[in-house]
């Protein structure tokens, strides 16, 4: 079986914005169910490298093998992989002019095409699991940014994605919203979900990730399990970045 | 001196001239004009909202076209623009409304005011932030349906204070469907008003056009800066629970 598979694989990827390269032939597995956290210093590519693995970036060179289907084909018909690849952002993106219920069903009635009532029902189901039973009919705007998260968490969960990406989802989050959210991806992670997540949550990374990544300059430094990684970093880069955060 | 400003009433303020061409501008030329400026308004929403669309294109030749259409439009004076329509279409053999010159200015406006619509609705759909867009494709939304689902109805709807700026100024463009020569039962109130000043030699019945004219026009300013006022307070979430 292609190692791949219910993963994501990203070999030989090249990126460049104008004339600085933020990705550097990057070669990466993302195991199925587990947790796989990249950090680095900011601008060192991580949020790059998340995004390539739905294409919202294109890379320039190289391939990337999503749940087995190689996206980086010609042909490709990327919106079906989109579907089942959950993103979460660092500013939430929540739909301005959709209540909270609207925000999570619209995708599965236009891209699940389900009747109005299953997909309700369905989004229901996801908001109680976040915690935000009672809000479904509230706007965005009328949340906090910890349940406006969640709102983007139970969204991206209703497609029951195989793969969900995490894009510094707790950075724009007040510092007493920021445990909330990390509860939910914890969970999550528990549950067997194959996360891929940036993040600058030290504690998270060690406690919940299978493998970390430390990415600086457009590059991967060094890939660990949490404890070797935190607690043996190898190279001096990589013991420099963490005694500044921790 | 008194008798220089005696003229001026005569000429202008005529109240037995104003009086007498009142009940016709208000049963005809009323309802003609508003609703001249209606009909051209929906054309122009339709094709302003396409063009829009298309300028925002990603595809080059689409965005150039739209482009183009919006500066031939816009820079054109709209009297020109009105008579190549309404003279010229009936006469190029295009009589797409018969001899109805009503719907031929209706359609020449409706085009004009399309330009315009376009760049007010080019603003309120890139209003939309980039960051929803990307939500949208990565659940899987086509590119369409993240337009039609997502950024037009945002953008539309910051966009609703200026619309209805722009249909004020539709309603003071109709006067200029006069040059097209509609029947006596099409006029608007310009033409009824100019009809009447001709044949009696004097301004007033002008005037009169003109009093009905602000009528409409200043309350719809007035309500539209408030309606303006409201939606920036009502980015104060305060604001909105209380409702």
């Amino acid at each position: 079986m292609d190692p791949s598979t219910g993963g994501v694989r990203f070999e030989h990827i090249v990126k460049s914005f104008g004339s600085v390269k933020v990705l550097d032939d990057i070669t990466l597995d993302v195991p199925r169910a587990m947790t796989t956290c990249i950090i680095g210093p900011s601008g060192s590519g991580k949020s790059t490298l998340l995004r390539c693995a739905n294409l919202l970036e294109r890379p320039e060179a190289g391939r990337i093998i999503v749940d087995g289907i190689t996206i980086t084909d010609p042909g490709v018909n990327i919106d079906a992989i989109r579907a089942r690849v959950g993103m979460v952002f660092q500013h939430f993106h929540l739909f301005g002019h959709l209540s909270v219920l609207d925000n999570v069903a619209l995708a599965l009635r236009k891209v699940r095409r389900l009747p109005r009532a299953e997909a309700e029902e369905r989004a229901i189901a996801k908001l109680n699991d976040v915690g935000l039973r009672g809000l479904e009919r509230r706007r965005p705007t009328d949340l906090s940014g910890g349940q406006q998260q969640r709102v983007a968490i139970a969204r991206a969960l209703a497609m029951e994605p195989a793969i969900m990406l995490f894009d510094e989802a707790t950075s724009a989050l007040d510092p007493e919203l920021v445990k909330g959210v990390l509860a939910i991806m914890r969970d999550l992670a528990a549950s067997g979900m194959t996360m891929l997540v940036v993040t600058h949550e030290m504690r998270f990374a060690r406690e919940a990730a299978g493998q970390v990544i430390f990415m600086d300059h457009g590059k991967i430094i060094e890939t660990a399990p949490p404890a070797t990684l935190f607690d043996h970093p190898q190279s001096p880069r990589l013991q420099q970045f963490l005694d500044q955060v921790l | 001196m008194l008798k220089g400003l005696l003229r001026i009433q005569q000429t202008f303020f005529d109240l037995h001239l104003i009086l007498r061409v009142m009940p016709s501008l208000l049963r005809v030329g009323l309802p003609n004009t508003f609703i001249l400026a209606l009909l051209a308004t929906l054309i122009g929403i339709v094709i302003g909202l396409i063009i829009a669309i298309g300028l925002i294109s990603s595809r080059r030749p689409l965005s150039l076209l739209c482009r183009f259409y919006v500066d031939i439009l816009r820079g054109l004076p709209h009297i020109l623009t009105i008579y190549l329509i309404g003279q010229g279409l009936p006469l190029a053999g295009l009589s797409l409304f018969g001899d109805d010159t009503y719907a031929y200015a209706a359609l020449a406006i409706g085009l004009i005011e399309g330009a315009y619509m376009a760049e007010i609705f080019r603003a309120g759909l890139q209003s939309v932030e980039r960051g929803q867009i990307e939500a949208a494709r990565t659940l899987g939304m086509s590119r369409a349906q993240t337009m039609l689902f997502i950024v037009i109805p945002q953008g539309i709807r910051r966009v609703l204070p200026p619309l209805t700026g722009q249909f004020i100024l539709v309603i003071k463009g109709t006067a200029l469907v006069f040059l097209l020569g509609l029947t006596a039962s099409q006029r608007d109130l310009f033409s009824i008003a100019q009809d009447s000043a001709i044949n009696n030699a004097n301004l007033s019945p002008l005037t009169a056009a003109g009093l009905i004219y602000l009528a409409l026009t200043v309350p719809m300013t007035y309500a539209v800066n408030a309606w303006e006022r409201r939606l920036r307070l009502g980015a104060n979430p305060r604001a909105r629970t209380a409702l």
